[in-house]
């Protein structure tokens, strides 16, 4: 379930007593949000934390072999 | 205490060096404790190992190794969290996803490792600037001296 709000340019919510999340401007399909948050909330652009996700994902299914092709690569500069 | 590693068996380490990630790492959120290892051979490589699940590990390295112009902002937010005082407390690694054939393994610049290694605090920032990408092509390491 989401809630659904609807704002206007210069109007807010508020997200528990220290996020706030105001509309600074809409030009066509976009939308300026600016946003007031402590230091230990972490914000990102949602396709970007995903991807980063993904990416530790993958990073942590490595290849059976992934030892001998550590050391084979230090063996090439040698 | 002795703990289960995904590539090196039963290993004991010593408590002082565990790392402690207060927000785990995206994607792995309820990880919070890891452990540096070095690996035989492994030369600029090491294993980032969870601590409670033996079957998470990842390849990390210095990231200087290979990018020498690597750089971007400590962040407010993770100055705070792992209660970094000096520059000096700072090490960054990055995670390395390893491929077969190694040439085509990529190393994610963009959501570095920060460790504050006299804290042993450490969390993955993710960068706010567009210079990195998740997938770097891996490049040739220059060996750099520990310390360096």
């Amino acid at each position: 379930m989401m809630l659904v709000l609807t704002r206007k340019t210069n109007e807010a919510i508020q997200i528990g007593d220290e996020i706030e999340l105001k509309v600074l401007a809409i030009e066509g399909d976009q939308v300026k949000l600016g946003i007031h948050a402590p230091h230990s909330v972490e914000i990102h652009r949602k396709e970007i934390y995903l991807d980063i996700q993904k990416e530790n994902n993958e990073a942590s299914h490595m290849p059976e072999n992934v030892l001998d092709l550590l050391i084979k690569s230090q063996k090439k500069d040698s | 205490m002795k703990i289960q590693t995904k590539y090196l068996g039963e290993t004991e380490v010593s408590e002082n060096h565990l790392l402690r990630f207060p927000q785990g790492l995206p994607g792995f959120a309820e990880e919070k404790e890891f452990i540096l290892m070095d690996l035989p051979d492994g030369g600029v490589f090491q294993v980032l190992q969870s601590v409670q699940e033996a079957e998470l590990a990842f390849i990390v390295a210095n990231p200087y190794n290979f990018f020498q112009d690597y750089a971007f902002e400590l962040e407010d937010a993770s100055r705070v969290l792992l209660q970094i005082e000096k520059p000096e407390d700072v090490v960054v690694y990055v995670i390395v996803t390893v491929r077969d054939p190694f040439s085509s393994s990529t190393v994610n610049l963009k959501a570095p490792i920060v460790l504050n290694h006299s804290r042993q605090m450490a969390k993955q920032q993710i960068l706010k600037n567009d210079l990195y990408e998740t997938k770097t092509p891996i490049v040739q390491p220059k060996v750099i001296q520990k310390g360096e």
